[in-house]
């Protein structure tokens, strides 16, 4: 039942996005679709609505691979309550400026989880309402999950700020 | 003269009071503080050397204890605490994180406490054994007990 499942979201996305679909492989059990950066919207759109109701954003996070073109990789994953079935949706950015569309208007959670990317690798959401970083400080200095951020770099002090 | 009398220097007795009346303010922010408390609680009890009257205010002590991880987010925070503390004040680095990092060497966690406030005594260990902490407040005492407490007099002078 629930590899026929995983079959229909697969054949799905085919149908409907074709060449924008990059890859499907499989590892542990779960689905991994690559797919174009500029139809991930779409894309989740897509597995958001019926009948596939991927109704929770499990994770969202970013890979650095230092040295390839296409250096930055976005990981999501998906999970559907309804047909208990998980699905990875995965694609490439470049280098120079990476950017994709956020994914806030469908699932709220989205909000701090690319806040967080953007902190840790700088990769930059269109559509955010509120891009700034989550976890370090306004003042920071680079992106500390990059591959060539230096291990034991150390950050400017900046001045107390004054209450208001 | 019948009964007898004492003599000291104003210093000793000023110091005197104030090794014995301790008033510490915890800033606990990671597993330092489970010894902190320990050392606390009954079975060590560090109340027995009189320096265990703890404020949850800084503006009433005068023993800052730093249990923990500083992070470069949380620095400004242990800042104002310190300078919200009343004179004369002391700090205590308790446990490895705060006395160097520890282990955290990375862009998210000051390496030593002292990079923000200055440090009166260090105590090491992840996280120090409470004998460890007793002993190191005792050294404490016997810093107040022969620092000069005239500096408020000189104070007034200039």
């Amino acid at each position: 039942m629930a590899i026929q499942q995983k079959k229909d979201v697969i054949d799905g996305l085919k149908a409907k996005f074709g060449t924008q679909i990059l890859n499907v492989s499989e590892q542990f059990g779960d689905e991994i679709v690559s797919i174009a950066p500029e139809a991930l919207f779409d894309v989740a759109g897509f597995l958001y609505a019926k009948p596939y109701e991927c109704t929770m954003l499990l994770d969202l996070t970013c890979v650095d691979y230092l040295g390839d073109k296409l250096r930055f990789e976005m990981v999501y994953h998906f999970f559907s309550m309804v047909r208990n079935h998980r699905l990875r949706v995965k694609a490439r950015l470049p280098e120079k400026s990476p950017k994709i569309q956020s994914l806030t208007p469908l699932w709220k959670n989205a909000n701090w989880l690319e806040r967080e990317v953007y902190d840790m690798f700088g990769v930059t959401f269109d559509g955010h309402p509120y891009m700034r970083r989550l976890f370090m400080y306004e003042e920071f200095e680079g992106h500390p999950l990059r591959k060539d951020y230096p291990l034991r770099k150390r950050q400017p002090k900046i001045r107390m700020r004054k209450s208001e | 003269m019948k009964d007898g009398f004492i003599t000291t220097k104003l210093n000793a007795v000023l110091g005197w009071g104030r090794k014995f009346s301790l008033f510490h303010y915890p800033f606990i922010t990671a597993c330092c503080g489970m010894e902190y408390m320990s050392t606390a609680c009954a079975h060590y009890d560090f109340d027995r050397f009189g320096m265990g009257w703890t404020r949850f205010t800084p503006r009433q002590s005068d023993m800052l204890l730093v249990c923990g991880t500083i992070t470069q987010k949380e620095a400004p925070v242990l800042r104002t605490v310190y300078e919200q503390m009343t004179e004369p004040k002391w700090v205590v680095a308790f446990g490895a994180c705060a006395v160097s990092g520890g282990i955290y060497d990375n862009y998210a966690v000051v390496q030593g406490i002292d990079e923000i406030i200055p440090v009166d005594v260090y105590i090491p260990g992840c996280p120090p054994r409470p004998e460890t902490v007793l002993d190191t407040l005792i050294k404490l005492q016997e810093k107040i007990q022969k620092e000069g407490h005239e500096w408020r007099f000189n104070k007034k002078k200039t």
